[in-house]
């Protein structure tokens, strides 16, 4: 335990990538492979209980025990909590500095700890309760914090996946690349997921070398191909010299996934790697006819007729695991492909998107199973046009990806572009502030804005980012001296700031006084021209609806 | 009855004695608890202070201001108010104000803490009906660990920054937190043959603390060492305005540490983006903040800057008449 919570210390502390990785290659080398593999499990954002597992703390409970083990009353864990802003880190600072006499073991290890805390999971408070007091009575300060943490979710301590697979390839002496594949879909938590994972050589276990050509993965795997992603298009687009060299696609704005076919059996994996087993039944359907051994990569969207339905329509279907025969009417989804990562069992990833794309059209029968357009303007200012154009098809933008360009390993820059369209934004008023979490969580941070819907303000969107820092501390300072009425965590201040709030859509939604949803809202700009008087009218927002 | 102290635009104000305490604008006369810069204004008549705190006041509020200064436990009269000023142990020369007006007497506490600081006299339990006490850490999350604890990790992190080939630059406010640290670190085993060296700001501070026959380390400024000069494993004090200054780029490798009470906090710390955050600071912490007000007997407390809230409430839960005051006072220094 004491290591584990060194490294999230030295994690924490540092705001260096190259200290940060430094730091995971010698803490995971210290550890037992048993700790070492719940630490990747963990960092990966990976939770100790839940699920099968069981529960072992909800937030309330843990409020209620630290309320029982300190002594302060609930205002008091409530109030310091709103103040601190992570419930670890204040259980950590208001649980008494030593409880009683419960000895120090300073040989236990996380994945001791986490044993103890999955035993009692599903059972019922007191045994539970007892487990976890138990660790606060036996740690303190960091360890203290981090143990806590464990029981409260995500760690949020800054590192990325990339991070995290170039501390491990490091650690097992194998290229990245190798590292990315051996991670996808998660790694178990245990000793000898670990042992596979930093195993030197690839000798005994499934998955390729990155060479064109190669036999695939086996054929019984169900594991994806670690994705190759976009980068935004900063620059103009020529600077990526003449339009020939490359091969638009409109961006959709679905779910990414690969679909796999090998072994008899269909896999959908979303870009978050997750299974999406069952929740697309036509899509697996169709994807039965393709032929052993294939892999492609595409776009999970909801269609009716010729085009694809906004995203809001794709959103009742996500977490459907077995969907009824009305929402399948209702809100059909098709896997538009748009690449061919694996065909007749051989790795396609090293051969030039022209080759991979010649073969695709065969393979789709247009039904569940469609294939992105490749749209062909003859010069820039054409795609422009096409670009500008995106919405009216059901697309955020374009995709400019280079003909002769092999299928890459995560966001790799120089291939793959996104081009989208700029955001639609409208000018609201600061309504309520809420501090952060994490780093942010002194400051008051979350925001919600509001339109104007005759003489009243009616929220619209919660947005958290956008801001400078300093622009932040500003905005904090502000609320802190213009509020009115403070509900919990929440103050409510003086209508009288604008911001320029920048989202990706806008749908009807019955769940929201203002009758519509944004998606993705966040801060473009701090209208200190304007005020309150000139924001955006409701109205304005609902002619952006979408479809 | 008049209130024996009440809120004007200047700040706190003693009719009876025809005074203000740490006012915010000019007055013709201040009693004055610290040197520090929300409670020590410039362009007053004349300012009552601590004997022990006349070097620092005259430092930050000039020499052309007319000081007058009283030992600590001496009474004095202003008007028809009884005056004496006691150790709050919040930096060198920081006072409590006694004030008795027709046997009632009010305690303004100014900042205070009850840890062990070797820098100033240690904080005096002042029995009195009114205690306006500082908040600004109200909320049990802040428990301080001692001082000498924390100033060994500082040395710690000091010798693991020498071991790595870089200098340690611990930024912390000038008067007061600087002097303290560089005392505590004095204390530490072969404190007195370490020298620390001293952003420019930090000079002045030093010098008056040292005069006053405060212990501490051989120091030097920075400004004394060559441009070309290696800093590799000096430990360097700053105030933290100095961060994102062009005079960072003296430092070729560097890590940076924040000395506050703010930095028990993980938010803080990530935010300030400093390497290590180190837990010292000199106001009460929650467990002193309660335990003084109680100890004083005081029938009333009045709480200012800061967490006021939970320190209220929590006080009138024990019985004690107790509200917010709102000033213009406030800050950690």
């Amino acid at each position: 335990m004491r290591a584990f919570a060194a490294l999230y210390d030295a994690l924490d502390a540092s705001t260096s990538l190259i200290d940060k990785r430094r730091a995971l290659v010698d803490g995971l080398r210290a550890m037992t492979a048993a700790d070492a593999a719940w630490t990747v499990h963990l960092l990966a954002g990976g939770k100790i209980g839940g699920g099968k597992t069981g529960k072992i703390a909800a937030s309330g409970e843990l409020r209620r025990w630290l309320r029982e083990e300190s002594g302060h009353p609930e205002w008091l864990v409530e109030d310091s909590y709103a103040h601190v802003g992570d419930l670890a880190e204040t259980i950590a600072l208001l649980l008494p500095e030593r409880l009683d006499a419960a000895p120090e073991r300073e040989a236990l290890g996380l994945a001791d700890e986490i044993a103890r805390l999955r035993a009692v999971a599903g059972t019922d408070e007191a045994s539970r309760r007892a487990a976890v007091v138990e660790g606060w009575r036996r740690w303190r300060g960091s360890a203290r914090f981090v143990y806590t943490k464990l029981l409260t979710g995500a760690l949020r301590v800054g590192v990325s996946g990339g991070l995290l697979q170039q501390a491990l390839a490091e650690i097992a002496a194998v290229a990245p690349a190798v590292m990315a594949e051996r991670l996808v879909g998660g790694v178990a938590p245990t000793p000898e997921a670990w042992a596979a994972l930093v195993a030197v050589d690839d000798g005994g276990r499934e998955g390729p070398d990155a060479a064109a050509g190669s036999p695939a993965r086996a054929a019984e795997s169900a594991r994806p191909y670690p994705f190759h992603l976009a980068s935004p298009l900063e620059a103009a687009p020529e600077t990526l010299g003449p339009i020939d060299a490359w091969q638009l696609e409109w961006k959709w704005d679905g779910i990414r996934a690969q679909l796999i076919r090998r072994g008899g059996r269909v896999v959908l994996w979303s870009r978050g790697e997750e299974r999406l087993d069952g929740r697309f039944p036509e899509v697996e359907a169709a994807a039965a006819a393709l032929p052993d051994g294939t892999v492609l990569d595409g776009e999970l969207l909801a269609w009716r007729g010729d085009e694809p339905l906004p995203f809001a329509i794709l959103q009742t279907r996500i977490q459907r695991k077995r969907p009824s025969a009305k929402v399948l009417a209702e809100a059909a989804v098709r896997f538009v492909a748009f690449d061919l990562l694996e065909a007749e069992g051989i790795d396609l990833r090293d051969r030039p998107l022209h080759a991979r794309r010649a073969t695709l059209g065969a393979l789709v029968d247009g039904s569940a199973l469609g294939l992105s357009p490749v749209l062909d303007p003859s010069d820039w200012t054409a795609a422009a046009a096409l670009r500008a154009a995106a919405r009216q098809h059901g697309a955020e933008g374009l995709m400019l990806k280079r003909r002769d360009g092999a299928y890459g390993v995560g966001r790799k820059r120089g291939d793959v572009w996104k081009w989208k369209l700029d955001p639609r934004s409208v000018d609201a008023v600061l309504l309520y502030a809420q501090a952060g979490h994490g780093r942010r969580s002194t400051l008051h941070t979350d925001c919600t804005f509001a339109l104007w819907d005759g003489e009243a303000l009616v929220p619209v969107a919660k947005a958290y980012s956008g801001l400078t820092d300093a622009e932040f501390l500003e905005l904090d300072r502000w609320v802190r001296a213009h509020t009115r009425e403070r509900f919990g965590p929440v103050r409510s201040v003086a209508p009288q700031l604008v911001f320029e709030i920048g989202f990706e859509g806008v749908q009807r939604s019955p769940r929201h006084k203002s009758g519509v949803a944004v998606r993705f809202p966040r801060m473009l700009r701090w209208r200190r021209d304007k005020t309150a008087a000139d924001a955006d009218r409701l109205d304005t927002l609902k002619a952006m609806i979408d479809g | 009855m008049p209130e024996l102290l009440e809120l004007t635009p200047e700040g706190l104000y003693c009719r009876a004695g025809d005074f203000h305490v740490d006012p915010w604008r000019p007055v013709p006369r201040a009693v004055v608890t610290h040197g520090h810069a929300d409670h020590a204004r410039p362009g007053m008549g004349v300012v009552h202070a601590a004997d022990a705190g006349l070097g620092l006041l005259r430092w930050r509020l000039g020499e052309s201001q007319a000081l007058a200064g009283h030992g600590y436990g001496e009474p004095f009269v202003l008007g028809e108010a009884r005056v004496s000023l006691h150790p709050a142990g919040h930096v060198l020369g920081s006072a409590q104000v006694r004030i008795e007006v027709d046997g009632e007497t009010w305690v303004v506490s100014g900042d205070y803490k009850r840890d062990d600081d070797p820098t100033c006299a240690p904080f005096e339990v002042v029995p009195c009906d009114v205690f306006i006490t500082e908040a600004t850490f109200g909320l049990p999350v802040y428990r301080w660990r001692p001082a000498s604890e924390v100033a060994a990790e500082i040395r710690a992190w000091w010798d693991a920054c020498a071991a790595r080939g870089e200098a340690a630059l611990l930024l912390c406010y000038a008067l007061g937190k600087a002097q303290r640290i560089l005392a505590e670190l004095v204390r530490l085993p072969g404190g007195m043959e370490r020298e620390v060296l001293l952003h420019g700001a930090m000079g002045p501070g030093v010098a008056i603390y040292r005069d006053a026959g405060v212990a501490l380390p051989p120091t030097r400024p920075l400004s004394d060492e060559a441009r070309s000069k290696d800093l590799a494993g000096a430990l360097v004090l700053a105030p933290p305005s100095a961060i994102g200054s062009p005079w960072m780029r003296r430092f070729k490798s560097v890590s940076v540490g924040f000395a506050s009470g703010w930095m028990q906090l993980r938010g803080n710390r990530r935010r300030r983006g400093v390497d290590r955050g180190f837990v010292v600071s000199d106001h009460a912490d929650w467990d002193s903040l309660l335990r003084t007000c109680r100890s004083t007997g005081a029938r009333r407390v009045l709480a200012t800057h800061g967490n006021t809230e939970a320190l209220v409430r929590v006080l009138r839960e024990d019985g004690i008449e107790a509200a917010a005051l709102k000033t213009e006072l406030g800050g950690e220094n």
